[in-house]
């Protein structure tokens, strides 16, 4: 049960990067997408200066270069959206390697690649050197409704339980000689979900349940102590 | 606290009840009797384990303690506060449950903001919730671990921090439910010292036989809805036709007569 520890995204270590405020950082991830998004297309240089920014706020957080790489995977369909731009796009067209492509798919599609790559590295270096709890404290500081803190703050409390679970499911399911490459056995892996879904609505209930017996009305009490020191913390 | 000791209960004046359940009757919504008028006092300072076998409505009763579930029929007091929509704050916070999976009990980001979440709700703030937090870990043995999240403990400690989120509140009385639950021999014993420690009065759901015998001088038995037993631990392990009759078995090679009574 204990197995999976420390979360998919974030890199533990010390940088000043790691030490930053939450709230600061995400308001410059806010502050450079919006920068990003809003340079014109073909301010080809412009592009080259953010990414050498963000290069360089990658070294200073200690974070592997290869640690990013291997979680901006998620980008992949935008890249296969981005690279049919200039051949689904109509208007004039131009040869690239002897290829005719449309110019404005081919400007679209480079924007949206390069807007989206930089956004995607930010994001991750966010991720990467802020824990999970402390981005939801910084959201709250940033004076978003208490509803979706708390709706955050559970997701993240419960992400790893959940995920376990999912987990403890699949080697049942392994462990009875279910075959997922067999398409005959794809009916399960819906039932699967939906064992999930009731378990995890359940839980919710099981949650809500405990937090009423202890005198929850609906509200997130403050909890802050005076004057507690900032909210890091060690790993096990 | 300051709660009478039981010497003092068993030398003198009748001892004060933490708990007076009367005539509690309860059916679910659809219509499946759980509880058929169950009596329970509990008197200050006691440990009482709550027996039965599963179905037998112990849930069901536990949940009646602090209102979650509203009396079909009968009463429910808290030292001497009925438990009625206009006292659930109060009650709440005089009837500290501790569920099974701590997992459902431990949802806050660090430790330290799950242990301040009961008193917070009942209005403590600042140094004085602090303080209240640092003395419900000290008294589980969790102190050091204030800052980490909940589920980068261990089974047995997310356990202890369970107890905690209750201790902080300073409950009247401590509700378990199944606190030996997929403990380990070791975190089970733990938990064991931890609770004979505590001067608080004690209700235990439990299953686990020899728990109930080591931590708990009486226990009730709940089957079928209604009290059918309620005696000293001993005695109610050692009835044999009464532990046949309602599903309750002890595990193999342990038998309570030949054990040291605690």
């Amino acid at each position: 049960m204990g197995a999976g520890h420390g979360h998919q995204l974030h890199y533990h270590g010390h940088s000043p990067l790691h030490r930053a405020a939450a709230h600061h950082k995400i308001l410059a991830l806010l502050g450079f997408v919006l920068v990003v998004v809003a340079t014109p297309k073909d301010w080809f240089a412009a592009y080259g200066v953010y990414l050498l920014v963000l290069l360089g706020v990658i070294a200073v957080s200690t974070v592997p270069p290869t640690y990013i790489l291997r979680r901006m995977v998620v980008e992949v369909p935008f890249v296969l959206f981005a690279v049919l731009m200039p051949f689904i796009a109509t208007g004039p067209r131009v040869e690239v390697l002897g290829l005719s492509v449309s110019e404005a798919g081919l400007l679209a599609g480079w924007a949206l690649l390069a807007k989206g790559t930089l956004g995607v590295l930010a994001s991750l270096t966010l991720a990467a050197t802020t824990e999970p709890h402390a981005l939801v404290v910084g959201l709250e500081r940033l004076r978003l409704p208490q509803q979706l803190v708390q709706i955050m703050g559970f997701m993240v409390r419960y992400l790893e339980v959940v995920t376990d679970e999912m987990r403890r499911m699949r080697i049942a399911r392994d462990s009875r000689g279910f075959n997922a490459r067999n398409p005959a056995h794809w009916p399960v892996l819906a039932r699967s979900a939906g064992a999930l879904f009731i378990r995890s609505y359940e839980r919710g209930e099981r949650v809500h349940l405990a937090m009423v017996s202890r005198g929850y009305t609906g509200r997130m009490p403050d909890t802050r102590a005076p004057s507690r020191p900032a909210r890091g913390h060690h790993h096990p | 606290m300051s709660t009478p000791t039981r010497a003092q209960d068993a030398a003198g004046a009748p001892p004060a009840g933490v708990l007076d359940v009367r005539g509690l009757a309860y059916a679910y919504p659809d219509g499946h009797q759980a509880l058929y008028g169950v009596d329970l006092q509990v008197a200050r300072g006691e440990r009482v384990a709550l027996l039965g076998p599963n179905g037998a409505g112990k849930t069901t009763l536990v949940l009646h303690l602090n209102g979650i579930l509203d009396p079909g029929a009968g009463s429910v007091a808290v030292s001497g506060l009925p438990v009625t929509k206009e006292h659930l704050p109060e009650v709440r916070r005089r009837v500290g449950i501790v569920f099974q999976d701590p997992d459902d009990q431990l949802f806050m980001p660090t430790v330290r903001d799950d242990v301040a979440f009961g008193p917070a709700n009942a209005g403590l703030r600042g140094a004085e919730l602090e303080a209240r937090v640092l003395r419900a870990l000290e008294q589980v043995g969790m102190a050091q671990f204030a800052d980490r999240p909940p589920h980068h403990l261990s089974f047995g400690q997310r356990r202890r921090v369970a107890v905690a989120t209750v201790l902080a509140m300073e409950p009247e009385i401590l509700v378990l439910d199944e606190p030996s639950s997929n403990l380990d021999p070791a975190s089970r014993r733990e938990l064991a010292e931890i609770l004979t420690g505590l001067d608080v009065t004690v209700l235990m759901v439990t299953h686990d036989l020899p728990y109930a015998f080591e931590l708990c001088p009486r226990s009730v038995v709940l089957s079928d809805g209604v009290i059918v037993a309620d005696g000293p631990t001993y005695d109610v392990l050692t009835d044999d036709a009464l532990m046949a009759a309602h599903r309750l078995e002890l595990p193999f090679g342990f038998d309570p007569r030949s054990v040291p009574r605690p």
